[in-house]
């Protein structure tokens, strides 16, 4: 197990599960970003098999394998998915230069009905300006059962969120993040890493919980996301409904909402 | 002679109420002269679609409203209050 100072706190779960995401911005060392970003130049990363344990993807050579080796992204893994992962996949994602079209909003794989999430971290290896892209997020979209590419009507939300980020920059988003490239307007190839991994124990107070008693629990959990209009208390539901399953709790609650859904009394009145 | 071109202007709403806060949008232009794309803009075009429609739009398709099927009352999925305007323009 890994020291704890290296695992999120219970105030980044809420906002894992308020917002859909968590940004870390310049966590990987400049030395290991030159490197990841020459493997993804020259396409010699391992691909691994759907299902093998992250630890038996790549060798101790490989630049990709030491960003996620790393103690910190290490504590980012084992505090959402466990202490031994399965890779799902990865991808390079490469936007070439003046390419002016974005990517249609998505959600990977299909409608997953889960409670247990899957993880994607989002990779930047290099400076990513606006001009350059990058991936563009929609916070708070995780919960929303869509298959894939439906939602490729849609152009722009109030809210979305351009990752624009300098070298070392991770993006970890849960696994019903909505998202599309951005257009690369730049004369440089964007690239961005993205891997999917697999819990492989049950994914209950995982992190540090040091702050479970103190952290504001219940305001981030009631966070509003301006695109969301009316349907911001249905949001609060699934919010509600996935922190009970994370601390282990079946009475959570925010405000009252499910409190009041689950007051079905049977007891018959007693006479006075 | 010039021809008629059709533009789609789509806005999500708040509410059903034509007047409350857009919070989504995408524009299709049959004229050819612009290509939208995703992350385009970050604000909407217009406030409203009343405010739209005030701007010469013209309301072509309302979102139908049904109770929420048996089990599904609090999925959240696609944005519900999705109407779709038009404007002809001259090319």
């Amino acid at each position: 197990m890994i020291d704890k100072k290296y695992l999120l706190t219970t105030e980044q779960m809420a906002n894992f599960v308020a917002d859909g995401y968590l940004r870390f911005d310049k966590l990987i060392s400049d030395e290991l970003n030159k490197a990841a970003h020459e493997e993804m130049e020259s396409g010699v990363i391992v691909r691994g098999r759907g299902g093998t344990v992250l630890n038996d993807v790549w060798d101790d050579d490989s630049a990709v394998g030491k960003v996620f080796g790393t103690p910190e992204v290490q504590g980012i893994i084992q505090s959402l998915v466990g202490e031994n992962p399965l890779y799902d996949h990865h991808a390079v994602h490469i936007v070439r230069p003046q390419n002016d079209i974005g990517q249609i909003w998505h959600a990977d794989a299909i409608i997953d009905l889960r409670m247990h999430f899957d993880i994607q971290f989002f990779y930047f290896s290099h400076d990513t300006p606006r001009e350059m892209g990058g991936t563009m997020i929609l916070p708070g979209s995780h919960y929303r059962r869509v298959c894939e590419t439906d939602i490729a009507r849609y152009q722009n939300f109030l809210g979305q969120l351009p990752i624009a980020c300098e070298a070392g920059t991770l993006f970890v988003v849960h696994h019903g993040m909505w998202h599309c490239a951005q257009p690369n307007l730049t004369d440089q190839t964007r690239y961005m890493f993205k891997l999917r991994l697999n819990p492989t124990v049950r994914q209950c107070q995982l992190w540090n919980t040091d702050d479970i008693e103190t952290a504001p629990i219940h305001g981030l959990l009631g966070r509003n996301h301006r695109w969301y209009g009316n349907d911001v208390r249905l949001e609060i539901v699934n919010r509600i409904k996935q922190w009970r399953f994370l601390i282990g709790d079946e009475s959570f609650d925010v405000g009252y909402w499910m409190s009041r859904l689950e007051n079905m009394p049977e007891n018959a009145q007693e006479a006075a | 002679m010039s021809e008629l071109r059709q533009k789609l202007l789509v806005l999500h709403l708040h509410t059903p109420d034509l007047n409350s806060s857009v919070v989504a949008w995408a524009m299709y232009d049959g004229t050819g002269e612009k290509r939208h794309t995703t992350g385009d803009s970050e604000t909407p075009p217009y406030n409203s679609v009343m405010e739209a429609m005030r701007d010469g739009w013209r309301v072509i398709q309302f979102p139908q409203q049904f109770p929420a099927y048996p089990g599904m009352e609090y999925h959240t999925s696609y944005l519900r209050f999705e109407y779709i305007l038009e404007k002809l323009e001259e090319i």
